[in-house]
C-alpha cells in the first residue's frame, strides 16, 4: 500500500538533503551541479504525487501520518500528516520548485550551487510547514525558512537587497516569536505539541483573543495583510526572479495556511469576535492596494502590490464564514467562502508565479523592470507578448483562467454575508483589470520605444517549458477545477463543523 | 573522622586536573622553546584523560564527601565533562593564535589546568568555603590570563579592571556568606536547606545575607547592572583567552548559582521576597542592556560580549522558574553557550594571523568569498546564537520560555522573546557582512588542519544539536534529577 511509505518524509528530506550535496559540490563544475539540482526538484516532484492519486479524499482525517517521539522530554514529536487543506499547497510547492531551478539556469552566475542548493533546501522546509502536525515541528520549519530566504534575497539580490532581506527577516521573525509564546502557553493547557489537540483544547475567550493575536501577528505578516505588508514589495523589487516567485507562489500561502490550521480551529470564538477586523483588513487590500498597485512605475513592484489584493480576498474568504452562518443554517455559502479562498491560494500561486517569471525574462534582456523602459515589445517578442498577455489576463481574473475561479467563489459567498462586502470585493475586477492591462499596454503594445525594446531576443525553449507550464497549469484550474474542490471538501466541512461549536 | 582512601575516588578528577598542571609546569620548565609544544599536548591529552576518568568515577548517586564539604553527584559530573571538553576546544583554537604572536608558553596552559581545577571545584563543592576556594582559584588564574600579553596595554588595563571588580565581588560573596552563617550557623548546602525548611533564622538577615550573594554571582555571571566588566575583558584580553574565558567559565558559574542558590535556598525562591524576584530583575535587564548595546557595537569582541550579558539572561530565566524542567532547561541553555561562544571565537581567531587582529565587524565582510566553508560554519554559530531554528540555540531558547510559562510567567516569556527579536538583527548583520559585503582583505585564511576540524565539528554541532536535541536534554535531565 502506498500510502504507508514514509511519503512525506521523503517529500521534505530528499530536497533538503539533495540542497547539502548540491552544496558540497561547489562551482567547478557547474553544468553538473545545475543538472543535480534540477532532478533533485524533479524527482521531489514525482515522489510528491502519491500524495494526490493516492489521497482519499471523502475523510477528513490526517492522512500519510508519520509519528515518532522526537523530544520526549517536552512532548514535542515528528508528527507529520495532510489533509485536504496542506495536500493541494505541498503539490504546489514542489511543482512550482523545478520550475524555479529552471528559470535560474543560465540567469545566476555568481556561485549557482548554493542558489539552487538554497531553492532546494527551502523547499524541503515548506512542505515540512505544510506536513507537520505537531506545533514545535510547525515552528521549527515555519522559522527555518527565513535562512535559505534571507541569503537568496540578500546574495542575488538587486541593489537594495540587505535592506529589503533584513527588513524580510526581522518583520518575519517579530511575527513569529509571539506565536511561539502562544503554542507553549497551550502545551500546558493541553499537555503535548499536537495540532489537532489543539484543536479541541478548551479556552476562555480572553485567553483566545491573545492566542488569536500571536497568531494574527505570525501570519498576517506572512500573508501579508496590509497594515504589515510594508516589507513585501521591498523584498520583491530585490530578491532574484527566482526569490520572487517562490515568495509569491509558496511563502505567502503558509500565513493562509495557518489561519485555517491554527487561528480558525484553535480559536474559533476569538475569530468570530474579532472577524470585522480581518475582514476589514482583507477589504482594505482589496481596494486600497489595488489602488497602490495601479500608480506603480516598476514591474515587480506592481505584481508584488497585486498579490498583496489577492491575498485580501483568501482571507476574506477565510473570515466571513461567521458572518455568513450567522445569517443562514445553510452551511454552502461558508464552504464556498473557505474553499474560494483555498483555490484563490493555489491559483495565485501559478498566476504570480508567472508573472514574475515574466518580468524575469524581460529584465534578463534589458536589466530594467520600469514601465518606461519597455513598450512594443509584442513586436520584438510575439511569443513572449502572448504569455505575457494571457497571464495578466488571468491575473486580472478573466474567465476561463484559474483567476477567475476563486475571485468568483469568494465574491458570491460574500454576498450571502453582506452585499457591501461582495460589492467592494468585486470591485478587484475593476481595479485588477485596471493595472494589470494598463502595465501590459504599456510595456507590450504601441510601438517600439527604445533601441533595447528593438534588440530583444523572443524566449529561448528554457523560458518557454517554464511559462508554457504555467499556463497550462492556470488554463487547467481554470477550466476544470472540481478535482481541486472535491479533494479539500471533507476536510473543509470539518473545519466548519469544528468552528460552528463554541469552545467557551 | 577515620581517613579512608577510597574517599578519594569521587576526588580524582580533581587530582588527575592537579597533576596535570603541575606536570605541564614542570616540563616546560627543562624543554627548549622550539619543544614547547610538548606543554600543549600534554595539557590536551591530561583533560582528555580527565574526562575518561570522570566518566569513570560518574554514577547516579550523590556522594558527599571531606567533612560535608565536598559533593559528587550527576550534576556535577556532566558540567565537569563539559567544561573539560569546552576547554579542550579552546586551547586548540588557542594554539595557534598563541604561536604566531610568541604568547606560546607554558604558563598559558598551567593557569589555564588551575582555573579549570577551579571550575571543578565550585561544581562539586557543598559548602560555602569550598565554593569560595574555587571561585578565587578560578578567578585569580583568569585575571592573569587576561593580561597575559605583557606588552600589550589593553590587556592590562583589562586585566587590571577585571581583578578590582571581581575582587569587590568576592568581598559581596563574602559577606552575604557570612551573615547566612551568622543566621543559620551552617556553611554546609545539604544542612542550611533543612535549617531553612524549619525556619530557625532571622529572616532580615537572611534576605540581606541572599542579597548580596545574589550580587556576588551577578557580578561573575557578568549580569546587568554588574556587567561592566565583561565587554572591557572580551575586548582588551588576547583572543585566545576570550575563547577560553567566554565558554568554559559559564558553566561553572551556572553551578554557582546552582549550588548558592538552589542545593541551599531552593525553599527561598518564592516570589518578589525571594531569590527569584531578584534574578526576575537581573534577567530582565540584562536581556534588554545586553542585546539593545550590542547593536551598537563595531567592535565584534565587545559585540559578543555583550550577547554574552543577554543569554546570561536567558540561563536565568531556566533558574528562576525554580523547578526542575527549568534547571534541565537553563543547564542545556548553558553547555550550548560554551559551544557556541567557543565556535564564534575560534572563527575569529581564525581570522587573525601574525600582525593582524580580527577585531571589528567589517572584518567579517565578504567571508563568504574568501572561505565559504568557515563562513557556513559562523552563519549555523549566528543563527544558534539568534535562537533561529533548526539549530541548537533554538531549544535552548525554547525550553527556557517553556520553564518560565510553566510557573505562569508568561509575561517575562514575552519579554524574553521580544528581547531576541532585537538581538536577532545584530547576529544577522553578521551574516550579512559575511555574505553580502565583498570583502575588503584578500588574504586567504591559513587555519590548520586540527583548528578546521574543530571548527568544523564545533559548527555542525549546531546543526545537529538542533536536530537531535533529545540527546542532550535528557543527559542534562539525568544530571538535575528530573
Amino acid at each position: 500500500m502506498i500510502a504507508d511509505w514514509p511519503i512525506l518524509s521523503l517529500t521534505v528530506w530528499l530536497p533538503i538533503v539533495g540542497g547539502f550535496m548540491v552544496l558540497a559540490s561547489g562551482d567547478r563544475e557547474a553544468n553538473a551541479t545545475k543538472w543535480t539540482a534540477l532532478t533533485i526538484a524533479i524527482l521531489t516532484f514525482i515522489v510528491s504525487l502519491p500524495l494526490w492519486f493516492a489521497f482519499d479524499s471523502a475523510t477528513a482525517d490526517m492522512q500519510f501520518v508519520e509519528r515518532v517521539p522526537w523530544v520526549p522530554g517536552f512532548d514535542i514529536e515528528y508528527y507529520m500528516g495532510v489533509d485536504g487543506i496542506s495536500m493541494p499547497l505541498i503539490i504546489l510547492t514542489t511543482f512550482i520548485t523545478p520550475l524555479v531551478v529552471i528559470a535560474g539556469w543560465e540567469v545566476i552566475q555568481y556561485r549557482p550551487s548554493q542558489y539552487m542548493a538554497a531553492f532546494l533546501i527551502m523547499e524541503g522546509v515548506m512542505v515540512g510547514v505544510f506536513s507537520a502536525l505537531d506545533a514545535m515541528l510547525f515552528y521549527v520549519f515555519w522559522e527555518a525558512m527565513l535562512i535559505p530566504m534571507f541569503l537568496i534575497i540578500g546574495v542575488w539580490g538587486g541593489p537594495n537587497r540587505v535592506y529589503a532581506t533584513i527588513k524580510f527577516f526581522l518583520y518575519t521573525f517579530f511575527g513569529s516569536v509571539f506565536m511561539l509564546v502562544a503554542l507553549i502557553y497551550m502545551y500546558f493547557q493541553s499537555g503535548s505539541f499536537d495540532i489537532l489537540g489543539f484543536h479541541t483544547l478548551k479556552l476562555g475567550l480572553t485567553e483566545q483573543i491573545l492566542i488569536f493575536i500571536a497568531f494574527l501577528l505570525a501570519f498576517a505578516v506572512k500573508v501579508p495583510m496590509w497594515p504589515v505588508h510594508t516589507w513585501l514589495p521591498d523584498a520583491h523589487v530585490e530578491a532574484p526572479t527566482g526569490g520572487s516567485v517562490i515568495l509569491a507562489a509558496i511563502m505567502l500561502k503558509i500565513g493562509g495556511y495557518g489561519f485555517l490550521r491554527f487561528s480558525l480551529p484553535i480559536t474559533p470564538d476569538a475569530s468570530h469576535t474579532l472577524d470585522w477586523l480581518i475582514i476589514g483588513m482583507s477589504l482594505i487590500a482589496v481596494v486600497y492596494i489595488g489602488f497602490v498597485a495601479l500608480i506603480q512605475q516598476d514591474m515587480k513592484k506592481l505584481i508584488a502590490y497585486s498579490s498583496i489584493a489577492h491575498m485580501g480576498f483568501v482571507t476574506l474568504g477565510f473570515f466571513i464564514v461567521f458572518i455568513i452562518s450567522q445569517n443562514s443554517e445553510n452551511t454552502g455559502g461558508a464552504v464556498l467562502g473557505i474553499e474560494g479562498g483555498m483555490v484563490q491560494m493555489v491559483s495565485h500561486g501559478f498566476i504570480s508565479a508567472a508573472m514574475f517569471l515574466c518580468v524575469g525574462v524581460l529584465y534578463d534582456r534589458l536589466h530594467s523592470r520600469e514601465i518606461k523602459d519597455y513598450g512594443g515589445v509584442v513586436n520584438t517578442m510575439p511569443v513572449f507578448a502572448a504569455f505575457m498577455v494571457f497571464f495578466a489576463m488571468a491575473n486580472a481574473g478573466l474567465p476561463g483562467t484559474s483567476g477567475f475561479v476563486g475571485e468568483f467563489m469568494v465574491i458570491l459567498a460574500s454576498f450571502q454575508a453582506d452585499f457591501w462586502y461582495a460589492f467592494l470585493a468585486a470591485t478587484t475586477l475593476i481595479i485588477g483589470a485596471a493595472y494589470t492591462l494598463w502595465m501590459v499596454k504599456r510595456v507590450v503594445f504601441g510601438d517600439v520605444t527604445s533601441e533595447g525594446v528593438a534588440s530583444l531576443e523572443d524566449m529561448n525553449r528554457r523560458e518557454f517549458i517554464v511559462l508554457g507550464t504555467l499556463a497550462a497549469a492556470v488554463l487547467l484550474l481554470g477550466l476544470w477545477p472540481a478535482p481541486l474542490v472535491e479533494v479539500m471538501d471533507a476536510s473543509v466541512n470539518n473545519l466548519l463543523q469544528h468552528i460552528a461549536v463554541s469552545k467557551l | 573522622m577515620q581517613f579512608d582512601a577510597t574517599q578519594l575516588i569521587p576526588v580524582l578528577p580533581e587530582i588527575s586536573l592537579l597533576t596535570l598542571a603541575c606536570l605541564v609546569l614542570l616540563v616546560d620548565l627543562f624543554i627548549r622553546e622550539e619543544q614547547r609544544i610538548a606543554s600543549y599536548v600534554i595539557t590536551q591529552v591530561g583533560l582528555l584523560v580527565t574526562v575518561a576518568v570522570t566518566l569513570a568515577v560518574a554514577s547516579s548517586e550523590t556522594q558527599i564527601l571531606f567533612d560535608g564539604s565536598y559533593i559528587r553527584d550527576p550534576m556535577s559530573d556532566l558540567l565537569k565533562v563539559g567544561v573539560l571538553l569546552v576547554t579542550f576546544i579552546s586551547f586548540l583554537y588557542a594554539k595557534d593564535y598563541l604561536i604566531q604572536r610568541d604568547l606560546f608558553k607554558g604558563e598559558f596552559y598551567t593557569l589555564g589546568l588551575f582555573a579549570v581545577l577551579g571550575m571543578t571545584v565550585m561544581i562539586s563543592a557543598n559548602s560555602f568555603l569550598t565554593i569560595y576556594l574555587g571561585l578565587e582559584l578560578l578567578a585569580l588564574c583568569l585575571y592573569a590570563l587576561v593580561a597575559f600579553n605583557r606588552d600589550s596595554p589593553q590587556g592590562a588595563e583589562a586585566g587590571m579592571k577585571y581583578f578590582v571588580l571581581g575582587a569587590l565581588a568576592s568581598g559581596m560573596l563574602l559577606y552575604g556568606i557570612s551573615m547566612i552563617y551568622g543566621t543559620t550557623g551552617t556553611l554546609q548546602f545539604d544542612e542550611l536547606a533543612q535549617v531553612v525548611s524549619k525556619g530557625d533564622m532571622n529572616q532580615i538577615v537572611m534576605i540581606f545575607g541572599i542579597v548580596f550573594l545574589v550580587i556576588g554571582l551577578a557580578f561573575k555571571l557578568g549580569a546587568v547592572p554588574f556587567h561592566m566588566w565583561v565587554p572591557d575583558v572580551y575586548h582588551g584580553a588576547p583572543t585566545a583567552v576570550v575563547a577560553f574565558l567566554a565558554s568554559a567559565p559559564k558553566i561553572a558559574a551556572f553551578a554557582l548559582a546552582m549550588r548558592l542558590l538552589v542545593d541551599g535556598l531552593a525553599e527561598l525562591n518564592g516570589g518578589w521576597q525571594g531569590w527569584q524576584g531578584m534574578l526576575i530583575i537581573l534577567a530582565v535587564l540584562s536581556m534588554g542592556v545586553g542585546n539593545l548595546i550590542a547593536i551598537a557595537q563595531t567592535n565584534i569582541k565587545r559585540m559578543l560580549a555583550y550577547s554574552t550579558i543577554s543569554h546570561v539572561g536567558f540561563i536565568m530565566l531556566g533558574i528562576l522558574a525554580g523547578t526542575k524542567e527549568g534547571y534541565t532547561a537553563a543547564m542545556f541553555y548553558t553547555l550550548v553557550y560554551a559551544l557556541m561562544s567557543a565556535g564564534a571565537f575560534g572563527i575569529i581567531i581564525a581570522l587573525s594571523r601574525k600582525g593582524f587582529e580580527a577585531e571589528n565587524l567589517d572584518d567579517m565582510k565578504g567571508l563568504n568569498q574568501r572561505n565559504p566553508w568557515f563562513a557556513g560554519m559562523m552563519l549555523l554559530l549566528m543563527f544558534s546564537m539568534a535562537g533561529v531554528p533548526p539549530t541548537v540555540g533554538f531549544f535552548a531558547k525554547l525550553f527556557v520560555l517553556d520553564a518560565v510559562v510553566s510557573v505562569d510567567l508568561t509575561w517575562l516569556a514575552l519579554v524574553g522573546v521580544a528581547f531576541s527579536i532585537i538581538g536577532a538583527f545584530y547576529y544577522i548583520r553578521v551574516v550579512k557582512l559575511i555574505y553580502f559585503d565583498q570583502p575588503e582583505d584578500e588574504t586567504p585564511l591559513s587555519i590548520g588542519v586540527d583548528t578546521q576540524v574543530m571548527l568544523s565539528i564545533n559548527g555542525l554541532s549546531m546543526l545537529v544539536l538542533g536536530l537531535f536535541p533529545a540527546g542532550l536534554l535528557s543527559l542534562c535531565a539525568a544530571a538535575i534529577g528530573s
